[in-house]
């Protein structure tokens, strides 16, 4: 495990040079660089989630702060993913589901109605459970929603697939059978291919829910520092069912919890006082491993 | 203490005697009926050909049928049934996957005009092929004013197939995973673009499937086409023209004709045939479409 890790750091000083060199669309996570809009911080106001007369999420509060890593932990149906998939309004599309209160990304309330949803979608990446590339070739994966986007011009185009694959350490891996199909690919390397993809459209905040409990312990390490590295370019909220992975990555972290049959957030705070003072007696047996 | 125990093993070995005996009664009893499943087109395809195979020859494909198809070929059968399959299949295919696209991506299941439109599907599918014949001829061949015409009988025989192409397009469709409709629109692709570029691809080799299944089906239909393209033996010149399909003239040849029994057998070869090719075909699409998946 540390082997892969320690290869993927030296891939991630060897990428940081050639994106310098090429003056990257995308600058290496390491080093956040002004051309760059800054990360916006994300924060939740008494959100409510309702799927017809079921409530899901109940007055939900909650900050992420700009450029850091949050994880939002809980078990299973307690409605963590529900609240995630608020952010970029992927819940408009269930039948039923209906989302009340205040998220704000930036200086903006998405659930707005004069929300730009193309826009939101751009600006908030999401990256899901199981690696979901399309079944296209390992380029196409990118270049696909690039273009559907407006950016077809073919050097661009191709220079955005080399830096978000290098970016997420899959262009040493793949770089020569960029036309393969990318379902061919591992399971962790599809993950990467997915984050690519996510940030060729350059979000500004990436969602993840719960990206490593499909692959397996080695992949799984990868990925995590892969989301450790995309810091503090972007502003990252995850899904995880893995405490200690959230306390391995994450700078803050929220616990979601089943209160009188809804899901809320009983505490959030960061990594250290979560972990090591927590507040809420739920909290304190969950942490220690009492509960959950 | 001993014989005791003997007699223990003994009763032990009878029980498993027993149970091994049951379960060879019933495994033949499965594996029988396999057989039966089996054997029923391996009899239906000897009974004919016994009788239709002598008849055939590449005269009987090429030449147009005498003394009311006694004697002579089937070419013109052949001819009108490639022109009523042709009209019947570009009117099923655009309109069938128009339908199964809405049903699949635009409405849910549950919703009230996706389970109005799932419900007259199922009537349709329900209706006996002989009420579409009636229906066609009173419609195209009355109404419309097209007569008894490869037009009319292509158009009525695609209301028939086109709720068995819906369902079946419908359920490829679905069968594509969840996991690409939630990243499309997490990266915001527009439903154009997911449709073309994800959903029909990931989907074509089911939806070859389904154009093979309806292409069969028309095939084999006989009642619709009585009443709408007609029985004329000549080769059609035109979609306008009164035609023959080859199996109305199994029908004819069977029923109306003393002495025509070895030509209807022959002629049903043909139609058995050209079944089992286009299934062959559909089957190395789909499997050479998987590949390169």
């Amino acid at each position: 495990m540390y082997d892969e890790i320690s290869k993927i750091s030296a891939l991630e000083s060897d990428q940081t040079e050639k994106l310098h060199n090429k003056q990257a669309i995308l600058p290496p996570s390491t080093k956040p660089s002004a051309e760059r809009i800054t990360a916006p911080p994300v924060s939740l106001t008494n959100v409510s989630v309702r799927y017809n007369d079921l409530i899901a999420i109940e007055q939900a509060n909650l900050d992420v702060p700009a450029g850091q890593i949050t994880a939002l932990v809980g078990p299973s149906g307690c409605g963590k993913s529900s609240l995630l998939s608020t952010i970029n309004r992927m819940t408009d599309t269930i039948p039923g589901c209906h989302v009340s209160g205040e998220i704000w990304v930036g200086d903006k309330n998405i659930l707005h109605t004069s929300t730009d949803l193309s826009y939101l979608r751009r600006q908030v990446g999401m990256v899901f459970q199981q690696p979901n590339p399309f079944p296209l070739s390992i380029e196409e994966n990118i270049r696909f929603p690039l273009k559907e986007h407006g950016i077809r011009d073919k050097a661009t185009v191709n220079h955005m697939i080399e830096s978000v694959l290098t970016q997420v350490g899959l262009w040493p891996e793949v770089n020569s059978r960029l036309k393969q199909n990318a379902l061919r690919l591992s399971g962790g390397q599809q993950q990467r291919l997915c984050i690519a993809r996510c940030l060729a459209l350059k979000p500004s905040v990436i969602l993840f829910d719960e990206p490593c409990s499909a692959l397996d312990p080695l992949a799984s390490a990868t990925v995590e520092e892969l989301i450790k590295q995309l810091t503090p370019t972007y502003t990252v909220l995850m899904v995880t069912h893995n405490l200690a992975q959230a306390r391995r990555i994450a700078d803050h972290i929220a616990v979601c919890w089943m209160q009188s049959g809804c899901g809320c957030i009983i505490e959030s705070g960061d990594t250290e006082s979560i972990f090591e003072r927590p507040i809420h007696p739920i909290t304190r047996a969950f942490c220690q491993g009492d509960k959950g | 203490m001993v014989s005791n125990i003997k007699s223990k093993y003994a009763a032990n070995e009878l029980n498993l005697n027993k149970a091994k005996f049951k379960h060879n009664i019933i495994a033949l009893a499965i594996w029988s009926t396999a057989l039966l499943t089996v054997s029923l087109p391996l009899m239906m395809l000897w009974t004919i050909g016994v009788e239709g195979f002598p008849q055939l020859s590449l005269q009987f494909l090429l030449t147009e049928p005498t003394h009311a198809g006694r004697s002579g070929g089937i070419l013109p059968m052949l001819i009108s049934t490639l022109w009523i399959l042709c009209i019947c299949l570009v009117t099923v295919v655009p309109i069938g996957l128009g339908c199964a696209l809405y049903l699949s991506e635009c409405v849910t299941a549950d919703s009230t005009i996706g389970r109005i439109v799932g419900l007259s599907l199922d009537v349709l599918s329900g209706v006996p092929s002989i009420v579409f014949g009636l229906f066609g001829y009173a419609v195209f061949a009355i109404q419309l004013g097209l007569g008894f015409s490869i037009l009319s009988g292509g158009l009525s025989l695609a209301c028939m197939v086109l709720p068995l192409f819906i369902r079946t397009t419908e359920q490829a469709l679905r069968a594509c995973p969840t996991a690409y409709r939630r990243a499309a629109e997490a990266l915001d692709l527009s439903l154009f673009a997911f449709v073309a570029r994800i959903l029909l691809p990931s989907a074509a080799s089911n939806i070859a499937i389904a154009f093979i299944i309806s292409t069969g089906r028309a095939l084999a239909e006989t009642a619709v086409l009585i009443f709408t393209a007609g029985y004329v033996t000549r080769i059609p010149s035109h979609w306008s023209d009164s035609g023959r399909a080859l199996s109305v003239h199994i029908y004819d040849l069977s029923m109306n004709v003393p002495g025509g029994q070895p030509n209807a057998a022959a002629t049903a070869v043909v139609l058995m045939l050209l079944i089992i090719v286009i299934n062959l075909v559909a089957h190395r699409l789909s499997k050479r479409w998987q590949l390169l998946e």
